[in-house]
């Protein structure tokens, strides 16, 4: 541990959430350092997907403080989640199935771009600029996860892994600060699985702080930075995945406890 | 479709081609079609109008994936206004208005002047089509708001109510103060004047138009004026579809709750779609008013609304080609029916079995039947190369084998 604490990228703290008469989420807390892979795990139901949302904006907390690089952001809605520098991706992929692979990354740029009616019609110098910029932007981006070939393909003929990796460079087009990933490894075989971890790794590389949620422990366990654990919308664990591996709580709640039984 | 393809960014050269090819004919076409009548080149007018409401329809149903029922409000809010300010109307609203509050109108007489007394309101085609333009944006928007947070089937009831809504309005708004004149509508709206020339002919010239040396009739001149604003209309939305706004659309018509996470404010870019298309209704309604000299509620009912709407849908929904396609079918096609089928029917049974409106509802319902079968797309829908994918690669493989 250094001695000097820098501020933590994203530092969200007391978020309370209620559907209803169930208590999806209790007082849940994140801290994670710059350029971490931080992981968050639990049973299904346990609130992953609801805290994500709760984070991106999607839903909104009763309550919870929310600091992205010392400064608070509101997840009152998520265009502006996004502006602020978290992007994500979606747990059953949402992409713009009609629209090419390239479109579908050009979208992402939406937030950093600024062209309106005038541009879009007279199509003058700095309208044309910045449409070229987007697309070379996306064609990027779309090299970097390595779907480039397919840039022309209509996003819902793309192969299942594909479409994750399109997911992934729609969402880096929003040049975020964080990426939160929702269970990207669903459904994928071992030799995805291992391609997704070394793009994931890539990601980190280019100073991308990731957010992971994901059932593949033994894929967290091998990634991940900090793990925290969640168990009925309550955080039972944080810690190094070392740690996590030996945590008790942890332990109980994925295989329940012995000494009832 | 193969020898006609407006895919510029692929085709470029055969693109160009067609739209020459097209352009040509279009401009001949009316001198041809006079020959058999003027009433023909009217219908032909009044189907490029059609085409400018399909068109702008298809912004916010084809690109935005919003369905709206009631879009004919808009043509209704560009005619009317068109109705009140270019016609005497003007002058039996103040009426009523120094009836109702003798001060405001005077302040009214103050500020457009005596004449309007007597007269109404005349502006000039310069001015009014703008001001269609930003009118009927404005009811674009106003409609769009409380949508919002709406989708398909409920989306669809509110804007159908809203449409019904602007034509109650239409309906009544003759009291207290005389709006619209109420069930009898607005009567003698200014022809369009351009430079000068009345689109109408001069009195006396027996609707003829007298360009230089050149005279035309009438219809012939607003053919032009309307295919000239049509042309506009498609350059204008293809460069809207091809752009950051455009894919911001099209985003939330596939996925809004991802085209949110991506940071796209769908509210304003949803109510943008609105009013964009509710402006090109808004210009199409302005020139409907000064081309039939005369707006009545009875103009704007629920079924015009899913005419255009049909056309859009039909064409090709999202695809510019195809709604205009969609466009000249529907509309010229009720028209057709009239001039040919009744004397066909008169003809060879001595009297007219089936109506040509009845029989353009029936043929209109079974095209929608076998179109949505058979096509669901519509006739002429976005050229996707990899709607099948195997087809695809086999090119893909022959160009490669090729080079």
């Amino acid at each position: 541990m250094s001695a000097t604490m820098t501020t933590p990228l994203l530092n969200i703290s007391g978020v309370n959430k209620r559907f209803g008469g169930l208590q999806a989420l209790t007082d849940v807390g994140i801290r994670i350092e710059k350029g971490q892979i931080y992981g968050l795990i639990g049973p299904n139901g346990a609130g992953k997907t609801t805290f994500f949302n709760v984070i991106t904006g999607l839903y909104q907390p009763d309550t919870g403080k929310f600091e992205l690089a010392g400064k608070p952001y509101s997840p009152s809605a998520p265009h502006q989640v996004a502006k602020a520098g978290i992007a994500r991706t979606f747990q059953n992929i949402r992409l713009f199935g009609e629209m090419t692979a390239l479109e579908n990354v050009m979208v992402g740029r939406h937030v950093r771009t600024r062209q309106g009616v005038i541009g879009a019609i007279l199509r003058h110098g700095a309208a044309r600029a910045e449409e070229a910029a987007i697309r070379a932007k996306a064609q990027e981006l779309l090299d970097f996860v390595g779907i480039g070939q397919f840039a022309d393909r209509t996003a819902r003929y793309l192969s299942y892994g594909d479409q994750r990796r399109l997911e992934i460079a729609r969402a880096l087009a929003t040049e975020p600060t964080l990426l939160a990933l929702d269970e990207p490894a669903a459904g994928m075989n071992a030799t995805e699985k291992l391609a997704l971890r070394e793009l994931l790794v890539k990601i980190q590389g280019a100073g991308i702080t990731i957010l992971l949620i994901e059932h593949d422990v033994k894929l967290m366990m091998g990634l991940c930075d900090r793990i925290s654990v969640l168990e009925y919308g309550k955080l039972i664990a944080e810690g190094l995945p070392a740690e996590i591996q030996k945590n008790k709580a942890v332990i109980e709640a994925y295989l329940g406890t012995g000494s009832t039984h | 479709m193969a020898l006609l393809t407006f895919d510029t960014a692929h085709k470029p050269k055969q693109a160009y081609a067609s739209m020459a090819v097209l352009l040509a004919v279009m401009l001949a076409f009316p001198f041809f079609a006079s020959q058999f009548g003027n009433s023909w080149v009217r219908i032909l007018d009044m189907a490029l109008l059609y085409i400018m409401l399909a068109l702008g329809l298809n912004i916010v149903v084809g690109f935005a994936g919003l369905l709206d029922l009631g879009y004919i409000a808009f043509f209704a809010v560009g005619a009317y206004l068109t109705g009140l300010m270019a016609s005497p109307q003007f002058a039996s609203l103040l009426e009523s208005v120094v009836n109702y509050s003798p001060a405001l109108g005077d302040s009214l007489v103050a500020l457009f002047g005596e004449d309007i007394r007597a007269n109404g309101i005349h502006l000039s085609v310069w001015v009014i089509v703008p001001l269609a333009a930003v009118t009927a944006g404005l009811f674009g928007a106003l409609l769009g708001a409380p949508t919002l947070k709406l989708r398909g089937d409920y989306l669809a009831i509110v804007t159908l109510g809203f449409g019904e809504i602007i034509r109650i309005f239409m309906n009544n708004l003759n009291d207290p103060i005389n709006f619209t004149n109420g069930p009898q509508g607005i009567n003698l709206i200014d022809p369009i004047r351009i430079f000068g020339v009345s689109l109408a002919g001069e009195a006396g010239s027996k609707a003829t138009v007298y360009i230089g040396g050149f005279g035309m009739p009438s219809v012939n001149a607003y053919y032009f004026l309307f295919l000239l604003l049509c042309i506009v209309t498609i350059f204008m939305t293809s460069r809207l579809q091809h752009s950051r706004l455009g894919r911001a659309w099209v985003a939330i018509r596939e996925d809004e709750i991802a085209a949110k996470a991506m940071g796209i404010n769908t509210r304003n870019v949803k109510l943008l779609a609105f009013s964009m298309g509710a402006c090109f209704g808004g210009v199409a309604g302005a020139m409907f008013a000064a081309f039939q000299g005369f707006v009545s509620p009875e103009s704007f009912s629920f079924t015009e609304s899913i005419a255009v709407l049909a056309m859009v849908v039909l064409g090709g929904i999202g695809h510019i080609p195809g709604v205009v396609m969609g466009g000249v079918l529907l509309a010229a096609l009720p028209e057709v029916l009239r001039h040919v089928v009744e004397p066909a029917q008169q003809a060879l049974f001595g009297k007219v079995l089936i109506e040509a409106e009845v029989l353009r509802q029936l043929l209109y319902g079974l095209a929608m039947v076998v179109i949505m079968l058979y096509r669901p797309a519509g006739l002429w829908p976005s050229p996707r190369k990899e709607d099948r994918p195997a087809a695809a690669l086999a090119k893909e493989e022959e160009e490669e084998a090729a080079a």
